[in-house]
Formats: C-alpha cells, structure tokens, sequence
C-alpha cells in the first residue's frame, strides 16, 4: 500500500499516470469511427507520417539554434500528421488509388522521410526511438498541458458530434442525401485522427499507436450490439489498460507501451474466448421472424430441414 | 400550378465513362405518387441518387421542393431509403441508432430533444419498435430494409424517394410495405418511387415513368399489369404493340434481361 501511495507521490508519475488515463480514453473513441468507416490501419499510417513530422520539426529547431533541439518535434508531429490524414481522406474521396494503397505509400515514406531527415538535423536514427516507442516517462509539464487541450478537444468532438460522425461513417450516401455537410464531418474524423496519434505517440509511441485506437474497440464489439456502447466498452478497456500498464512499469524495468498494447491483446484474447460460454448463456432465441410465407411445402419436409440444423 | 417537389430539367449524368443519363425530364408535383419503373441498368437508381443530391449531374439542373440541390434544399422535408446495403459495417450498431441518424439533415448535427420517442414511433410504423435495441446485422434483409424506411420517415418528410424499397422482400412484408404507405399518402405525402414490378403498389401509383437507356419512354398512367401477372406460372402471351419482341416469363421478377419489366409492363 505504502508503495502505491509512493507511486502517486511521484509528481513524474502522476503526469505520466495523468497522459496515459487520458490517451486512453480518448484514443478507443476515435478508433470506433475507424473501425466503422474500415480504415483500422489508418493510425498507423498517420503515425508514420508523424515521424516524418519529428523530424522535421528537429530539423527546424536545429537550424534556429533552439535548446533542446527536439522542442519543435511535437508541433512537427502534430502538423505532419493532420497533413497527411487529410491527404488520405481527400485520395480516398477522389478514388484514384485505393485506400490501401495510399496507406501503404504512407507507410514506406514516413519512415524513410523520417530517417532521412533526422540524419539531416544532425541527429541519429537513435534520437526517433522515443518517439516511435513511446516515452512516457518523460512527460514534461508542457507536455501534459498540450495532451489534455487535445484530449479535450478530441473527446468534445468524437462525443458531442457522434450522432453526426455515425451518420457519415455509417452510410455516407445517406448522410449525402440529408444535406449533412459530409465533406467537413469526413475532415473532423480525419483530423481527430490525427490529433489522437501525437497525443498517444508519448504513451506507447509512433509504432504502437494504432493498437490504442483499435484494439479496445475490437473488444467494445465482442460484448455488444450498439455503437455507443461499443464506444464506451473501449474507452474503459482503453483507461485500465493504459493504467495498469503504465503502473506496473513502476516496479517492473519494461517498456510501457508494449505493455500496454500486449495487455489490451490479452483481454481481447480472453474476451474472445470466453464470447462463446457468455452467448450461450443467453436464452436461446429463433432468430426467424415469424411470418408466413407464400410457399407452400410438406410440414415433413420442414421437420427434416430442422433435424439437420440441429445435428450441427 | 404549385411548385413541383421534384423538378428536374435536361439532366445527364456521367458515371465513369458511361453516359448513365441521357437528357431526363421529370417533374413530380405534391401528393403525386411516381413509379420508376425500367430494366436494370436503364438509369432509374442513376436518377434517384441524382435527385437527392448524391450524385451530381454533369449537365442540367434539378430543383427539390423549389430549391436547386444544394445547402438551400429543407433537406429534413426529404426522406431517402437507398438499397440496402448488405455488408454490416464494422462496428455493430442498433436499429435505433440507425434510424436516429435520420434526424440529423443539413446544419442539424445533434439529436433532438425527444429524439427516442421519434425512433420508437417510426419504427413502429414499420414493425419493428421490439426491435428497437437489436443490433441492424442480426435482423433479417426485409427488416434491414424496414429500418432503413424507418430511418427516412423519423424526420416526417414530404417527399419520400424510395430505391427499390421492396426487392427480395417476401410477400408478406411487401404487403406490409404497402399498407404503411397507404397509409402515408393518404396523409398527404409525395412518392418517387423505384420499381422493377408494381406489384401490391399498383393501387397506390398515380403515375409512372418508365426509362430505358438513359432515357423516359414513358411518362403518364401506371401500365395495366395484366390480371394476376405476377402469379406463379403465369405466361406472358398478350401481344405488345411495341417493337420489342413478344417474349415469355415463367417466373416474374426472376427475369431482368433487356427486355425484362419496360417491354412487359408497358401498354402504350
């Protein structure tokens, strides 16, 4: 107990402690409309992209005589990253190339751009580990003011505009056909993405980033039917995985992030495989509307079909 | 006369490189009843997904409810249902959910106060208000497709454009689907609605246009369906008047050649 309390007097504990309660909640709720609209991969296209942002804003600070060289790298990321999400939305939109395909291109030149420009700035390959693996501990009191502004304005967004964001993430067409301003929601989700990446690139890195996004929501749809509640299940998944990852780091010499994301796969394990026992616990019901039909056929015939079903 | 609700002039529509839409004129006036009819490939979703602003026409103009499409169209006085979608997308979500987002339209991006009342009434005009809390990909396709109708009708529109709103919907929820009609028009609503067959609609239609390549070949009275034309067996043996082949289907519905519904339904 003592050493909790030890834990929580850390001030370099409680911001990180702080960043990572709310990377995790944050994160899951972006990553549902992901989900949603099939971009799951989508993070980690932009998170790719950042590094290329980190180092061009090292590349600045670097040439403005700025201490320390790397006080431009979050800005950078941060631009970077919302230039490329909307790059995609906008190649997405246009349909030239295939969504996958642009991610792919994404990937390769974010972290080719990256180790390009870093060894330009003067810098080594070395100096991007931080940030493609997180480092969280670091968490300066600068730091921790921009990820609250942003989770902030993340969760103001992905929340107070679901029904809006569902909508266009849904059935585009429909959202096109009732005069939603389609194209500025589609930029919102693009956007929030982005953001959602810089602020999660502290906790668990460029690299692992996406895993924040989408695995909570994996777990969100094992054990619900609604979106809302699939948004919720993450949120809480996303809080006690970053959390409890990032505590026991504490006492344990171990990266947090890839704690963090191995934590969130091991639920999602569990969940996953005890989905069957809990569905089948539920009481059993036809999942055939009961109406007529204009078919006529022997009562026998159908009796033999129901057998069949049930030898399975 | 009034303004009509739905007035489109000249338009044509590229898709691609094929030229979808060939110079359509369609007006459509309040409390009318319009029947799309025509084969597949003949334009007909084309020209929905045109009206309602999904698509945009590479030459022409159409006006909703007297407003050219655009951020000046009430879109919450327009209701869409587009063919359903099979796929269920990613993340799971509720009847209810869907058909709240049927609330939202133009500048609107948050529910309503009392929005859940709304969604429980409007899916209970279609059946469904047990429903309400079931996940879309559990329920059967005619009751993905009562959702959807349900969906368009939370926002109590006016115009209701309908893309094949009953294809592979068995008999019984067609006739369903036609008494929440009835019922609808009798209140005053106005119907573009796409078809391959009139069916249990027939008595509902005030009017009926039939394309064919990207063009109206017809525009006036809903085409007599020959008595019990859709009945099982039935051969199609009357003479045509028109120059398509005279030809026979056993099973209606089934057969959606070139000729399949414009040169059986059409009695000029």
């Amino acid at each position: 107990m003592s050493e909790l309390s030890h834990m929580f007097g850390d001030p370099l504990m409680q911001r990180a402690l702080v960043a990572a309660l709310l990377v995790g909640v944050s994160a899951p709720v972006v990553g549902t409309y992901l989900v949603q609209r099939r971009l799951a991969l989508l993070g980690d296209g932009i998170g790719h992209v950042a590094l290329t942002g980190v180092a061009l804003g090292w590349l600045v600070g670097a040439g403005l005589g700025l201490v320390p060289n790397d006080v431009l790298a979050i800005p950078g990321a941060v631009v970077a990253a919302v230039v490329g999400s909307v790059l995609i939305e906008v190649v997405r939109r246009r349909g030239r190339t295939s969504g996958d395909l642009a991610l792919a291109i994404m990937f390769y030149g974010g972290i080719a751009g990256g180790v390009l420009i870093i060894g330009i700035a003067g810098g080594s390959s070395g100096n991007l580990m931080a940030y493609l693996f997180g480092s969280i501990s670091t968490v300066t009191s600068t730091d921790l003011v921009l990820t609250v502004v942003l989770c902030a304005l993340i969760l103001l967004v992905g929340i107070g505009l679901r029904p809006a964001l569902f909508s266009v993430s849904h059935d585009e067409e429909f959202a096109v056909s009732s005069g939603l301003p389609v194209w500025a929601l589609n930029m919102a989700v693009a956007v929030l993405a982005a953001l959602t990446v810089t602020v999660a690139m502290r906790v668990v890195g460029l690299l692992l980033v996406s895993a924040l996004m989408i695995v909570p929501v994996a777990i969100g749809q094992l054990v619900t039917h609604s979106f809302r509640r699939t948004m919720a299940v993450g949120s809480v998944i996303g809080v006690v995985v970053c959390v409890v990852g990032l505590s026991a780091t504490y006492w344990y010499p171990v990266s947090p992030g890839a704690l963090i994301v191995v934590l969130a796969i091991a639920v999602y394990a569990v969940v996953a495989g005890l989905h069957p026992l809990l569905a089948r616990r539920q009481p059993a019901r036809d999942p055939h509307p009961d109406i007529p039909d204009d078919v006529e056929v022997d009562v026998a015939a159908t009796t033999t079909g129901t057998e069949g079903e049930c030898e399975r | 006369m009034s303004t009509p609700v739905i007035d489109a002039r000249g338009v044509h529509v590229h898709l691609g490189a094929s030229h979808v839409l060939r110079g359509i004129d369609l007006r459509v006036d309040s409390g009318e009843v319009v029947a799309l009819l025509g084969a597949n490939g003949s334009g007909k979703s084309t020209l929905v997904r045109t009206v309602v602003g999904v698509l945009s026409p590479s030459q022409g103009q159409i006006s909703l409810l007297g407003s050219p499409l655009g951020n000046g169209v009430p879109w919450h006085r327009v209701g869409y249902v587009p063919q359903r979608v099979s796929a269920a997308a990613g993340v799971p979500s509720t009847a209810a959910e869907v058909v709240a987002s049927g609330l939202l339209h133009g500048r609107r991006l948050a529910l309503p106060r009392g929005w859940r009342r709304q969604v429980r009434e409007a899916l209970d005009q279609v059946g469904l208000a047990d429903r309400a809390d079931d996940a879309t990909g559990q329920l059967s396709g005619g009751q993905q497709q009562r959702v959807l109708i349900a969906r368009a009708l939370v926002r109590r529109p006016e115009v209701l454009v309908l893309d094949e709103p009953v294809a592979g919907v068995d008999r019984p929820s067609q006739e369903a689907f036609a008494a929440t009609m009835t019922r609808l028009i009798g209140d005053g609503l106005t119907v573009l609605v796409v078809v391959h067959e009139l069916g249990e609609l027939a008595g509902l239609v005030t009017r009926a246009v039939v394309l064919r390549h990207g063009r109206v070949v017809h525009d006036g009275a809903p085409p007599r369906p020959h008595p019990d034309h859709d009945a099982a067996g039935h051969q199609h043996v009357h003479p045509h008047t028109s120059e398509l082949p005279v030809h026979s289907e056993t099973e209606f519905g089934l057969t959606d050649g070139p000729f399949g519904v414009g040169a059986t339904e059409v009695h000029p």
